[in-house]
């Protein structure tokens, strides 16, 4: 009897044990690359790692740290070269592309229509994501890039209110240097640099002559008076940076402004996330504004995953899964509550948002169907990274040598991301 | 080689054994060497051929075999970066050489004035070559930066004039370098010549101090002549610390403001493995490898003949 119990009780483990083995094998597993070490990013990664597996697919993290994905990418290269890809990785921009075009990446347009994503995503957004007309990748939030970030406190001590234009922008920031403090805050970094940059080219270009230069990389476009009216516009933001910026970390300057050292930065949607952990309060403690002039344009940054060909079925089907959790709207919310980010989708329910979340949204709503939503380069979103990186080389040449012409730099512009294509 | 066959001879033993354990003897070191010998082959050299391979290739962010001649070199030789690269390395590489071997030079030489403490003393010079180039890099950011360090402290003590901003000014940051390198790498140069020093035989300097020899006159005519084989190394030492120098650099300016501090291996990683222009960083690297050939050639030539004289 006592024998008998123990076999049944034997057979019923193995057979729970098997099935339990049979049904992860079912639903296969995948393991994704990614570089969300940090906080809040990490805390992205695990919901998204818990909504898998709650619908019975395995999860096998692959983080490697780094903040700019340097090193995962390098990681990266090796897998993929040695035929042993991860099932998705955090690529982002004209990469996913250059992935595609080596025949690294599959196809997920069965979920895409299954999922209507045609209908939910923006049109740039999904062009983006897709090589051959085909998706390969998919997005999981937008950054607004041209982001003007400003301490009221500063502002209301200057006597200078926030601006809207560029003239307003000069005005404001001499009052803040008269008050004796720091008009913009800036870490002198080549990526930094691009940012300003950035907005300043939107401004001044307009978002059809922007796209041409910094897109289409027409010569004509990139050599325009327009281009060198950016340039001296550029320059003249020097005298209101603090000359130790160089080589200064982005949320070292956005410290700057939380503690009133300095009025304004431009930067990235993800400036919030600082302001946040400081326990400060949107509309109160400090004000998100278009970067000047660019009011109703909307620089995107979008992070993404690009899938790539597997050779196990199960798992095949599991990174389908985790295609269509990384675009659901429950998905998105969370992990954008976290990051700072927009959610993706343009259905998505935003009551959970905060102001500036909801301005950006509507933003990037209008921008999509007046044609100024246009792609940040100087995050990899509308070039190549040979390109991105010649023209950082020539901004922040230009920025930080007083001797070169605005006129002279320019032909160097043409020159540089001609040599880079 | 000689002597110790001679040692060897006087021992007897049967023909046979002996014969094996000579065999064996002959092949042991060939053998404990064979796998080193492969890896280096093939890591050091194969890479090497690799990376010239890849430098005539049109490789973009993954190795491709497609050659273009020498397209990649044109464009690195038209490239404004990397010429402001390789003139900031013929700076930082003849300074910090200079430097280091002059302060070296003259430490060494007070450090053996039979004083007390050598020992403690000659350690804390040698000290800084324990800590790493990236520590080194992040200290010395803090000590140059105007609004952090020296600057600010002596404004702050009263000294308002005072005015010391090199790290963020474009023309003078390669010179920032400069100071941390040698600051790092001087008490390695004290320590090489130092022991240079010592093995001078007292004979001779007591001989011209007999002679009447002043003292700066024995150090001129005598001793630093017999030191030719240290300088000899030190200088190869120090032209790699600086051709291959990336930490130092990465930490304390990342090539800024701009790309005015920038040096080759910096310029290599940065095509080779953040813009996918890998074609570039491994004609980059060509020149790179060029650069130590071009010094190491002469050194190797130089050393060879002198021990067919010998």
């Amino acid at each position: 009897m006592k024998r008998k119990t123990l076999t049944s009780v034997i057979s019923a483990v193995a057979l729970a044990t098997s099935a339990g083995l049979a049904h992860a094998a079912d639903k296969g597993e995948v393991e994704v690359l990614h570089w969300w070490t940090s906080g809040g990013e990490a805390k992205s990664a695990a919901v998204l790692k818990e909504m898998l597996e709650k619908q019975g697919y395995g999860w096998k993290d692959f983080a490697v740290a780094g903040g700019g994905g340097e090193s995962a990418m390098t990681v990266l290269k090796t897998r993929a070269v040695s035929g042993n890809p991860p099932a998705a990785a955090q690529i982002k921009g004209h990469d996913i592309q250059e992935w595609a075009d080596l025949g690294f990446l599959t196809t997920l347009d069965g979920t895409a229509s299954a999922e209507k994503w045609e209908q939910v995503l923006p049109k740039v957004v999904s062009s983006v994501m897709k090589y051959d007309d085909k998706y390969v990748a998919v997005p999981v939030n937008v950054h607004r890039v041209n982001w003007l970030w400003a301490n009221p406190a500063v502002f209301e001590k200057a006597g200078a209110k926030i601006p809207t234009t560029w003239d307003e922008f000069i005005v404001a920031a001499d009052k803040i240097k008269a008050a004796g403090l720091i008009p913009l805050a800036h870490g002198g970094q080549a990526w930094q640099d691009a940012t300003v940059f950035e907005a300043i080219a939107l401004e001044t270009m307009g978002a059809e002559l922007y796209m041409k230069a910094f897109k289409m990389h027409d010569p004509d476009a990139l050599g325009s008076v327009k281009m060198v009216e950016t340039f001296e516009k550029f320059r003249t933001l020097k005298q209101y940076i603090d000359k130790d910026s160089p080589g200064r970390d982005w949320n070292i300057a956005t410290n700057m402004v939380i503690e009133g050292k300095a009025g304004m930065q431009i930067m990235g949607d993800w400036a919030k996330g600082e302001f946040a952990a400081a326990g400060k309060k949107p509309g109160v403690d400090y004000i998100c504004a278009p970067a000047p002039g660019t009011a109703g344009m909307f620089t995107f940054n979008i992070d993404s995953f690009a899938f790539f060909n597997l050779k196990d079925a199960n798992d095949a089907a599991a990174q389908q899964a985790l295609a269509k959790t990384i675009l659901s709207p429950k998905f998105q919310e969370v992990f954008n509550l976290n990051k700072g980010s927009i959610p993706v989708r343009l259905d998505q329910d935003m009551s959970a948002f905060d102001q500036c979340a909801l301005d950006s949204m509507a933003t990037f709503k209008a921008a999509n169907t007046s044609g100024k939503l246009v792609p940040s380069w100087s995050h990899g979103l509308a070039t190549t990274s040979q390109i991105q990186g010649a023209i950082y080389d020539v901004v922040t040449n230009y920025f930080n040598d007083d001797k070169v012409s605005a006129t002279e730099t320019v032909d160097k512009l043409v020159r540089a991301v001609k040599s880079a294509m | 080689m000689s002597t110790s066959h001679v040692l060897s001879e006087p021992v007897i033993r049967p023909q046979s054994k002996r014969f094996s354990l000579d065999g064996l003897q002959k092949w042991l070191p060939k053998l404990v060497l064979a796998p080193t010998m492969l890896i280096t082959i093939v890591c050091i050299y194969g890479y090497m051929a690799w990376t010239t391979l890849i430098s005539f290739s049109n490789s973009s962010f993954l190795p491709s075999y497609k050659l273009v001649g020498f397209k990649q070199y044109i464009k690195l030789l038209d490239n404004d970066r990397w010429l402001v690269s390789s003139t900031n390395l013929l700076i930082f590489g003849l300074l910090f050489i200079a430097i280091c071997l002059v302060l070296g030079i003259f430490l060494a030489i007070l450090l053996d004035q039979q004083i007390q403490q050598e020992g403690a003393i000659r350690t804390i010079f040698l000290y800084p070559m324990a800590i790493s180039f990236i520590v080194t890099g992040t200290a010395w950011k803090w000590i140059l930066n105007p609004g952090l360090g020296l600057e600010k402290m002596l404004n702050d003590w009263g000294w308002s004039s005072f005015q010391f901003d090199w790290l963020v000014d474009p023309q003078m940051s390669i010179y920032t370098l400069v100071i941390a390198a040698v600051w790092q790498s001087s008490g390695f140069v004290m320590a090489l010549f130092l022991a240079g020093l010592r093995g001078i035989d007292p004979a001779i300097v007591k001989a011209a101090q007999i002679d009447g020899a002043s003292k700066p006159t024995i150090y001129r005519r005598i001793v630093l002549p017999c030191l030719r084989p240290v300088f000899f190394s030190a200088i190869i030492v120090l032209s790699h610390i600086a051709i291959k120098s990336f930490d130092l650099v990465t930490a304390l300016t990342s090539g800024g403001p701009g790309y005015s501090s920038d040096l080759p291996a910096l310029f290599m990683y940065s095509h080779a493995f953040t813009r996918g222009q890998m074609g570039l960083g491994a004609a980059s690297a060509m020149m790179m490898l060029a650069g130590v050939l071009a010094i190491l050639v002469p050194y190797l030539y130089s050393e060879l003949r002198g021990q067919r004289h010998d």
